[in-house]
């Protein structure tokens, strides 16, 4: 675990990718199996275990800690994992994992009303003898000070290991034995009234900084600036291998990973994904720039829509399905209809993930009701029934199109399309131009729902992983902008937690009456400077007309021009409508509030597709 | 030890009182800390939110007056009388004792006692250990008036010696890279040079020009803090891989650019909380602190048997709530403008 906790603590304090990568690819190859494992998987969201954490911690603290003190720090840290890793007492009893308490027992004295209040005496005036010669001197203090065992008892990690300079003062108060997969299986089984009493032992043998990383690693989703591709391209790196090497077998891999270090390691053959269906690293566009157009001929290309949904690799293989999000991420299990369509068919195909409703493609909002969930309702499925439209075919079969052209595999894809047919599927069209000036005649008239621009795919490009440049060109519809007022703002998390830095802002709507309002219509919380974000910050708390928990309502006097792509429906703002996309553009200090853009410039934006106040669309459950 | 009370003897809130930005003694009529200019200031220390220029008569240690005249230069205050740590002066019958607090040179807690009770103003104040400074001195009294910047049971520093260690241990996994040390000013930036040398650094440690001044006035006062030099002086090619004291608003600022790639560290006790260091981009995180830590407050303000705890800024919600659990008199003095200087 200290290993583990130092790795952690560095990349949290890293900014740059480079030293991420270094620290990882240092822990992946030095930290013992199955512990490397385990930390991949926590990396990269695979954790196997899930727990209710925030309940069991809840239960935890309780247990010594007044509920006003826990909520105080809690809104202060802002995170409950690091709360709860910073009051847990560093001076519990060490007591070994063998000696540990059985259940019956923890129920006993659980039962015992008064043990709360003891432990509440316990944390602030603990019973260890005072030290000698730290000079925290107090005349008449004989109860030094001192005695609160902890720093030098416990001290943090931090830059101790993983910078290779041995460990600061050893942490005397952690079991050896303490490894992540002793951690594992700790916590792999058992009712949650038994894992909450194993976490809290686990909690009491550890320092600060290690009962942070135990939360963090069974909390799954650290947040500790890494993706879950980065993860994966430091383990690559720091073996010298191609990060698609990885990918292309890591749905078929599973936790804590022993196959794929042993093959790192140079010790077995690469694993083989045998048949099961994996994850093929995707090709990307750049977007089309000023300057590309003079270097590219017409009939070197092809056109299609760009759909405005998320870009998805369906692979079918052996009577299994997955759908893999573009960073390789399956997200197979919150769409069973996809599964099933594709079921009993092989092959690995690319293409877009849509709402799909009566033959028409719904908004990018209803998209995301879907999406960031492990399963799926049925009243889900009922309301907001996925499509994937598909635009390229990597895998017939066993048979691997990827090196041959966008053209002919553009062949190979109506084909095999017309063929087999998958249910909740078509394929993509192609769109006819002769000139450029034609094309873009048709890029500026697209106002469609669901259509974000083109794409322009050069016929000769064979299937490369990443994004390779002058083969596929994105060229997206020219972000809009309104000048919207500032009306509410909320705490970050994280490295903002004590920002305002989550802003919602809102235009005039004009009422029966005459009277000007204002009603929200969008969120943001990007596009501003660390610099502007201290401006907003301080304007906001010299502004604020009320506060509910972590948001302020602000004096409508403070002007955002907001860039969006387009406007949506939305049945959670009172305008009835919400931008797509929004990000802070500009922060016009110098703009009276009273100019700022009304909620009839918004809807002519919308292209008349939603109106005001179109709360609750009847196909909506 | 607390004096007998006298029975009829008036409660100490009624002669000794917050008003606005100080705290004011009515009976011997002075201020302690206050926030705006006076006839008569007992100053506790000389962190700007507490010593301010302008009063016409302070009363401090001999060392508060010298930061003060450094800060604020020579004429600041009207008259300066220095009151040496331990002795007792009696103001209009009001007896004033100033005694060691512990939180950077010079600092006091100040002792009134009058008609029978006794009122400790403790200023800021630590536990922990710090060779640029008397240590903490513990006081009975009836009337405990204290900080709580850190009072949040999240907050348990480490100690300055471990901290030192890690900054040791930076330095050598990065020798070529600059170690940028944000330290407030006045106390903890020459507490950090102390223990770093404690720990046996000793190359040139290099300073910012805002941390120049006190800095060669702690030396004056017979801190010694080992061979300094200023930023503006150096060639820059020595200083690559070591020490810059500087102030933490320097770091990420244009400022630290000459150092390349320099490793951003910050010697706080806010460094606790992680993404406290992270908003503010710090690499190497020390968590160092002249303020007390929860458990040391708690334990401090127990051990003065006060009947009453007067908390003057910081987090004061949460002390005054805790010390009602532990059936403890606390209330919240909601003084204007303490706390603004950095940790």
């Amino acid at each position: 675990m200290r290993a583990f906790a130092s790795l952690l603590d560095c990349l949290v304090y890293t900014q740059s990718r480079n030293r991420k990568i270094a620290l990882l690819g240092h822990y992946f190859r030095t930290a013992p199996d199955p512990d490397r494992g385990w930390a991949l998987a926590a990396l990269t969201d695979g954790m196997p275990i899930r727990l209710p954490l925030r309940r069991m911690l809840t239960d935890l603290v309780s247990r010594f800690i007044d509920p006003t003190l826990y909520r105080l720090s809690r809104d202060y840290v802002g995170d409950t994992a690091e709360t709860v890793a910073l009051l847990w007492p560093d001076d519990r009893a060490v007591v070994p994992w063998s000696e540990m308490p059985s259940e019956s027992q923890r129920e006993r004295s659980d039962r015992n009303g008064e043990k709360p209040k003891q432990l509440v005496l316990e944390f602030t005036t603990p019973p260890t003898p005072p030290r000698q010669g730290e000079g925290r001197s107090g005349s008449s203090s004989s109860l030094a000070i001192d005695a609160q065992g902890r720093s030098d008892v416990f001290p943090s990690p931090l830059r101790g290991g993983v910078r290779g300079e041995g460990e600061i003062g050893h942490n005397s108060g952690e079991t050896p034995a303490l490894s992540l997969g002793a951690v594992i299986d700790a916590m792999a089984s058992g009712t949650t009234a038994e894992r909450t009493e194993r976490l809290g032992h686990l909690l009491d043998q550890l320092d600060a900084s290690g009962r942070w990383a135990l939360l963090k690693l069974l909390g799954g989703a650290p947040r500790v600036g890494v993706s879950a591709r980065l993860a994966r391209t430091a383990l690559a790196e720091s073996y010298g291998r191609d990060v698609s090497e990885i990918e292309e077998i890591w749905h078929a891999l599973a936790p804590p990973y022993l196959e794929l270090f042993q093959w790192l390691d140079g010790k077995a053959e690469r694993p083989d994904p045998g048949a099961k269906p994996v994850f093929r690293p995707v090709m990307l566009a750049h977007p089309i720039e000023e300057e590309d157009w003079p270097r590219l001929s017409p009939e070197d290309f092809a056109a299609e829509w760009k759909w405005d949904g998320i870009r998805v690799q369906v692979a079918a293989r052996g009577g299994d399905v997955r759908m893999f999000s573009r960073q390789g991420d399956d997200i197979s299990g919150a769409f069973p209809e996809i599964r099933s369509a594709f079921q009993g068919h092989d092959c690995v195909v690319d293409g877009e993930l849509l709402i799909m409703r009566d033959g028409a493609i719904a908004p990018f909002n209803d998209l995301q009701q879907r999406l960031n969930r492990k399963s799926v309702t049925a009243k889900m499925m009922t309301a907001y029934p996925p499509f994937v439209r598909l635009y390229d075919l990597l895998f017939d079969g066993q048979e691997d199109l990827r090196a041959l052209s966008f053209g002919a595999r553009r062949q190979r894809l109506e084909a095999w399309h017309a063929k087999h047919h998958p249910r909740l599927t078509d394929v993509s069209p192609l769109v006819d131009f002769k000139s450029f000036d034609e094309l873009g005649a048709l890029w500026s008239s697209a106002r469609a729902e669901g259509i974000e621009g083109l794409m322009l795919k050069r016929r000769a490009s064979p299937y490369q992983a990443g994004r390779v440049k002058g083969e596929w060109f994105k060229w997206k519809r020219a972000a809009l902008t309104l000048d919207c007022v500032l009306m509410y703002a909320q705490r970050g998390s994280g490295k903002r937690s004590s920002y305002y830095s989550d802003y919602t802002f809102g235009v005039w709507r004009t009422d029966e009456n005459g009277d000007r309002q204002l009603v929200p219509v969008g969120k943001a919380y990007s596009g501003f400077t660390d610099e502007e974000l201290l401006l907003i910050d301080k304007w906001i708390r010299g502004h604020t007309t009320e506060t509910f928990g972590p948001v302020r309502a602000v004096e409508p006097e403070l002007v955002f021009e907001v860039a969006f792509d387009a406007v949506q429906e939305s049945t959670r703002h009172k305008s009835g409508v919400a931008m797509r996309f929004p990000r802070i553009h500009r922060i016009r200090w110098d703009k009276p509030a009273a100019e700022a853009d009304s909620l009839e410039t918004v809807l002519k934006l919308s292209g008349g597709g939603a109106t005001a106040n179109a709360a609750a669309p009847s196909d909506l459950v | 030890m607390t004096p007998t009370p006298i029975s009829s003897a008036p409660a100490v809130d009624t002669w000794l009182y917050p008003v606005g930005s100080g705290i004011y003694c009515e009976p011997g009529d002075f201020y302690i800390d206050p926030g705006r200019a006076v006839d008569r200031a007992v100053i506790t220390h000389g962190h700007s939110d507490h010593a301010r220029a302008g009063h016409r008569a302070v009363l401090a240690t001999a060392e508060t007056i010298e930061i003060m005249k450094v800060r604020y230069g020579e004429d600041c205050a009207g008259a300066f009388q220095p009151l040496a740590l331990g002795e007792t002066i009696s103001i209009n019958g009001v007896s004033v004792r100033l005694v060691p607090a512990g939180h950077i040179l010079g600092s006091a807690q100040v002792v009134i006692e009058w008609a029978g009770r006794r009122a400790v103003i403790s200023g800021d104040y630590k536990r922990a250990s710090d060779p640029t400074c008397a240590p903490f001195e513990l006081v009975t009294c009836d009337v405990f008036v204290t900080e709580a910047t850190f009072a949040l049971p999240v907050f348990r520093h480490e100690r300055a010696e471990h901290e030192a260690a890690k900054l040791l241990s930076s330095l050598k996994a990065e020798p070529d890279r600059t170690h940028l040390i944000g330290a407030y000013n006045l106390g903890k930036c020459q507490r950090m040079i102390r223990v770093v040398r404690d720990a046996g650094y000793d190359k040139p440690i290099y300073l910012h020009g805002a941390v120049v001044a006190l800095t060669e006035l702690y030396q004056k006062l017979g801190i010694d803090l080992g061979a300094l030099q200023p930023v503006a002086d150096a060639d820059p090619k020595s200083m690559r891989g070591g020490i810059v004291m500087c102030p933490p608003s320097a770091l990420g600022d244009r400022w630290s650019r000459r150092f390349g790639d320099p490793v951003n560290a910050f010697a706080s006790g806010w460094m606790r909380v992680r993404g406290r260091a992270r908003q503010l981009g710090v690499e190497l995180p020390l968590v160092v602190s002249d303020h007390v830590d929860w458990p040391e407050l708690i334990q401090t303000v127990i051990e003065t048997e006060a009947e009453e705890i007067w908390v003057t800024h910081g987090r004061e919600d949460a002390l005054v709530h805790y010390l009602g659990t532990l059936g403890r008199k606390a209330r919240a003095l909601a003084l204007v403008g303490y706390g603004e200087e950095a940790e």
